[in-house]
């Protein structure tokens, strides 16, 4: 017990290291609010692009969203970073991560979204545009209020599943929570700063799965 | 162009590398030949511990869950890795790797199994019961069959993701797919390992996907 104490909920070694976990912890907000609104607002504006029905354009968004879903995210993430630069492009490690995992959602995004148009019934539109409403406004006050609510649900997982991606900037040295931690480790030989990188995990997601549920209950629509 | 082909289509170099991935995707696969069917079986057995209705047990069965889907894998995998040897646990890459994955994709599995067992009207465990079945046995022959088949969509969802996540693997140097074309890349000194990394999950992943956002659609229609 005295052993467990000393290597996993060590105080000195807590307060030691305390400060520059913060630093981690904030560092993992600012990425995770940055790719979940952006992610999102992409993934929306790709939709409604998609609803003009032009060809080609849609299908290069069905390409860019599959390519997204299929690779891993850790892929993309060490792509963007290690084989961009022999193009010429160079991205901050901070960047390099905050965009793949922001196209990713951006990509899960439009897919649910335009389910959700989809899914709107034909003559909703229809009833819209007799009413005098342009395309874009039958879009905007008819169909988009229904389609994102139809969408929410599926949408709150997959953001939360993708934000806990941030952890993944770690591979490519971004100083987020568990890079931080893994390091403050080594340093100390000691695993309490792993310990205050899970917990710090935990205030961090567990609220938002417990939202989820919520959201998941409230907006059922599938049931059998 | 030319440079695009150079760097990231390299002929030279993927006749030279193309053994070391194939070892790479080797591995992966047996991490998801070890990783799914472990998390899609500790996954059923909470949501049937849950079925219970246990008041205690169900609140421990909840915070597991929740938990399991409020830690990043790649945090999973290392205080497994890096933290359980100060417990004199020391576990070799590929056994924590499923370790931490099979936690990780557990907490989605039994969540969605959960969902499932509460889609069968309990009149059907009722009638299964007053037939002579044991509690054990309605659930097993008739409750499962039919909620497993009510859950297809997100199964195949999140077996998809627990595919991808493998890749994090590669973070305690496992020499699967990731990691071998990182190692690759490091002979080679030009990124064409990555593209073909890439690439090679792209085509596997491929159809899963279409199956997957097919049935997301099918899922989000009201009914």
């Amino acid at each position: 017990m005295q052993e467990l104490l000393y290597y996993y909920f060590n105080w000195e070694v807590f307060w030691r290291y305390l400060p520059d976990m913060l630093g981690g912890f904030v560092v993992t907000v600012q990425m995770a609010a940055i790719i979940a609104v952006a992610g999102l607002w992409l993934g929306l504006l790709l939709a409604v692009v998609r609803a003009f029905r032009v060809r080609p354009v849609n299908w290069a968004l069905m390409v860019f969203v599959d390519v997204f879903r299929a690779i891993p995210q850790l892929v993309i993430i060490v792509f963007m970073f290690f084989a961009l630069p022999y193009v010429g492009i160079r991205l901050s490690a901070f960047w390099a991560a905050t965009l793949s995992l922001g196209l990713v959602l951006a990509a899960f995004a439009e897919e649910n979204f335009w389910a959700g148009f989809t899914s709107v019934q034909r003559g909703q539109w229809e009833a819209a545009r007799s009413t005098g409403l342009g395309f874009l406004d039958a879009l905007r006050y008819v169909v988009l209020p229904q389609a994102i609510r139809l969408a929410i649900p599926p949408l709150t997982n997959r953001t939360i599943a993708i934000t806990k991606g941030t952890s993944l900037a770690s591979v490519i040295a971004v100083q987020e929570i568990i890079n931080r931690a893994s390091s403050a480790q080594a340093q100390a030989a000691n695993p309490t700063p792993l310990m205050m990188g899970a917990v710090m995990y935990l205030i961090i997601f567990a609220p938002l799965v417990r939202l989820s549920r919520r959201i998941e209950k409230r907006y059922a629509v599938w049931s059998h | 162009m030319d440079l695009i082909v150079e760097s990231f289509f390299n002929l030279d170099t993927i006749r030279e590398v193309y053994p070391l991935l194939l070892s790479g995707l080797w591995i992966t696969l047996l991490l998801v030949l070890a990783c799914v069917p472990l998390g899609v079986l500790v996954g059923l057995t909470v949501a049937v511990l849950y079925a219970l209705r246990a008041r205690w047990l169900n609140v421990l069965l909840v915070l597991y869950v929740d938990f399991m889907r409020a830690f990043p894998p790649l945090v999973l995998l290392i205080v497994i890795y890096y933290g359980l040897p100060f417990l004199g646990l020391e576990l070799r890459e590929f056994p924590a790797a499923v370790l931490a994955l099979t936690l990780n994709s557990s907490g989605y599995y039994g969540e969605i199994f959960r969902a499932g067992i509460e889609s069968i009207p309990r009149g059907q465990s009722e009638a299964a019961r007053s037939t002579g079945l044991s509690a054990l046995q309605a659930m097993l022959w008739i409750v499962l069959p039919q909620a497993v088949r009510n859950v297809v969509p997100p199964l195949t969802t999140n077996t998809l993701e627990v595919i991808k996540i493998t890749a994090v693997a590669s973070a305690v140097a496992l020499p699967e797919l990731l990691r071998s074309a990182r190692i690759a890349q490091g002979l080679v000194y030009n990124p064409t390992p990555l593209m073909m990394a890439a690439l090679t999950y792209l085509v596997l992943l491929w159809p899963i996907v279409r199956i997957a956002s097919r049935f997301e659609r099918q899922m989000m229609t009201p009914h």
